[in-house]
């Protein structure tokens, strides 16, 4: 593949918690491709959230990001806000969860687009009119012209991440982000967004970043799969390889505890206990440890490191499901 | 009619269902507001269906389908505009007052969200033994025996999670908590509303798990409500489909699934992300066109037709009603889908080698 559109390298968020250091995130480094979709996959506190928002420079003053983050070579850590600005919109650009509150409820929904045109290009009114309008057929929001002079609470929220992603393709990012963008939508709508994202990558060549706490989710439209627990990768791997040869314990989990439709009714779920350890007191060896069957005493020692064990697959276990081979028939 | 008493009959309890609604319609004014047009909703427009002691109906429909309201009309909070709701043969929506309060000890409520449906300044043992102070069961110290008991119930320890408040806990345990409050009187039925909707995936399936539990353990009968077809067809015995206010399909959650008659319910399904890890290769089928029309001006004739991929004229002429195509699988469409020629027509949406140990 050729070089990396984002290289983000041994990145940390920290955020003070009443007098200790709660680590969302604590080491993270991946690549993204033009081209390519890559999800990253967690629960709730995982840290996938917090780890893209350190990229656009969203978080609260509070939290110190360390690390590097290299968009086509220039450094997005540590940026002041305008300089920030410069990237946002034209290199980056995010989709968040809740159409409805990323949204402004007293403004038309074709100013909104339009301002975001104009915060970018010297476009005169009209002009950025015409993009908006051509922007909302892009993401095939029906009567467009219509539309255009709505308010948000007019329309479904299907159609409102239609204008969310309209705004955040208004200066054709090169990356685009992702946040839980469809999980507030009925599956029927999540399916017309997702056809719609992989669309638009196709024709704009963009890169694509879905942060979801959906396995299946990834599992149907990504290239490569990020699984973090505990705000750190525990595996990646090309979509198609790591569900079918899943090398990490807390993976194998999540994968396990999915209702399924294969499934028959009131079978039990493979379940494990616990919860997900406090981020500003992370037990000694692997945080993954306290809740996994298959712990033994170096894993409570000693963390084990991300390391690629097989080609394009990354994983952090000290005993990895099938000892990490293909060997045993599955 | 019998107004029933403090319990009901235990006799005639497997001859009649535990639960039946008739025609249920449900419908709401609203104004115009800021250029959206107001008129009549029409929420649930003559829905019907069975439950028998013992089993689970999941119900899956999307926002707007009607859902939540169809509940809601089951609880008689606020009771139907039309349409019967029998409980062990006894009509609620003939009921008032007392009576109905009585009768209504026997079904409880799930929410989605935990902590919007318990009390942040309230503990948890409080909470969970307000129902038994609602309806004077028991004495004080019996009382808190209860509580305690259903606490260790959904696994939630008296001791260390007693004294807490709804915010002290997790999203799965406050969840815990919802549900030893509704199991705190014996119902007989539990109504769940997108009860593990908003949970993490791990702390999902706990949650299932108790639900099943629960129903082996006290014999419970569930309404199960979800947007989430697979996860509704997990806990249910059968499947009912909901769009824009009425069922489009009810039967056995495998048959259902297996062989979709109705092509909303296939529509679904196709739209579900599999976990095959296909990539986007596979993708599945392209999904259905459009959004649901508006409740407020439903299409004549069948509600789906302005998005189905086989609707003809007859389909906006003449409304289909629920008929049974199998042996009790019952589908509302002029045109079903036939059944797949051999059982394993429909790709299986997991790892095509994998069998994984479950």
């Amino acid at each position: 593949m050729s070089d990396a559109l984002l290289e983000v390298s041994d990145l940390r968020v920290t955020f003070p918690a009443r007098g200790r250091e709660l680590r969302a995130v604590d080491g993270v480094s991946y690549s993204v491709y033009a081209g390519q979709t890559l999800a990253i996959v967690g629960e709730s506190g995982s840290g996938k959230t917090v780890s893209c928002r350190a990229l656009m420079g969203l978080l609260p003053p509070t939290a110190a990001v360390a690390g590097s983050a290299l968009l086509r070579g220039s450094e997005l850590i540590g940026l002041s806000d305008d300089e920030m600005r410069r990237h946002r919109g034209t290199d980056i650009a995010m989709v968040f969860q809740d159409p409805a509150r990323s949204l402004n409820p007293t403004m038309r929904v074709g100013a909104q687009i339009t301002e975001a045109i104009r915060a970018h290009h010297n476009a005169g009114r009209a002009e950025a009119r015409e993009q908006a309008v051509e922007l909302l057929r892009l993401v095939h929001m029906p009567v467009p012209r219509r539309r255009f002079t709505e308010y948000p609470h007019q329309l479904s929220g299907g159609m409102r991440q239609r204008v969310m992603i309209a705004i955040a393709l208004a200066c054709r990012p090169r990356l685009l982000i992702a946040d839980e963008a469809t999980t507030a939508l009925d599956v029927t709508t999540q399916a017309q967004i997702m056809e719609l994202l992989l669309e638009l990558q196709d024709e704009l060549g963009m890169a694509l970043m879905l942060i979801s706490h959906d396995l299946g989710l990834a599992a149907s439209y990504a290239d490569e799969v990020i699984v973090m627990y505990a705000g750190r990768i525990v595996e990646q791997a090309p979509a198609p390889r790591l569900f079918a040869r899943v090398r990490m314990p807390y993976t194998e989990a999540l994968f396990e505890a999915i209702p399924r439709l294969e499934r028959p009714a009131h079978s039990p779920l493979p379940v494990i206990g616990g919860r997900p350890p406090d981020m500003a007191d992370l037990p000694a060896g692997c945080s993954f440890a306290p809740r996994c069957r298959g712990a033994m005493d170096d894993c409570r020692a000693t963390a084990p490191p991300l390391a690629e064990h097989e080609p394009g697959h990354r994983w952090a276990c000290w005993h990895p499901v099938n000892g990490g081979t293909d060997a045993a028939a599955r | 009619m019998q107004p029933p008493g403090e319990e009901a009959p235990a006799s005639g309890e497997e001859a009649q269902p535990l639960l039946s609604a008739r025609d249920v319609v449900q419908e709401f004014t609203v104004r115009d507001y800021g250029g959206a047009k107001g008129g009549v909703v029409h929420a649930v427009s003559g829905v019907s269906f069975d439950i028998w002691p013992g089993e689970t109906l999941g119900i899956v429909g999307e926002t707007g389908s009607g859902k939540s309201t169809l509940a809601r009309c089951v609880l008689q909070a606020p009771p139907p505009k039309a349409g019967a709701v029998l409980f062990r043969g006894a009509d609620l929506t003939r009921l008032r007052g007392r009576s109905l309060l009585r009768v209504r000890r026997h079904m409880q409520m799930v929410f989605q969200d935990p902590f919007g449906s318990l009390d942040p300044r309230w503990r948890v043992r409080d909470i969970v033994e307000e129902p038994l102070v609602a309806y004077r069961a028991g004495g004080r110290a019996a009382r808190r025996r209860r509580a305690d008991e259903v606490l260790e119930l959904v696994g939630l320890d008296p001791g260390s999670h007693g004294g807490r408040r709804p915010r002290e806990l997790s999203g799965g345990q406050a969840q815990r908590v919802a549900i030893a409050r509704a199991v705190a009187l014996e119902p007989s039925l539990i109504i769940c509303d997108e009860a593990v909707s908003s949970l993490d995936v791990l702390i999902q399936a706990q949650v299932l798990n108790l639900f099943e539990r629960l129903r082996t353990e006290l014999g419970l009968s569930y309404l199960f409500i979800a947007h989430d077809l697979a996860l509704v067809k997990q806990v249910s015995d059968r499947v009912a489909v909901m769009y824009l206010g009425k069922l489009c399909e009810v039967g056995p959650g495998e048959s259902v699934y297996r062989e979709p008659r109705h092509p909303y319910t296939r529509a679904l399904l196709d739209a579900i992300p599999g976990t095959s890890g296909s990539g986007r290769a596979a993708a599945g089928r392209p999904p259905i066109k459009g959004e649901p029309p508006s409740p407020i001006d439903p299409p004549s004739g069948c509600r789906f037709r302005t998005r189905c991929p086989r609707a003809a004229e007859r389909c906006a002429a003449e409304e289909p009603v629920l008929r049974e195509l199998a042996s009790g699988h019952a589908v509302a469409c002029h045109f079903p889908l036939e059944p797949p020629a051999t059982p394993d027509a429909r790709p299986v949406r997991l790892g095509s080698t994998t069998t994984r140990s479950v």
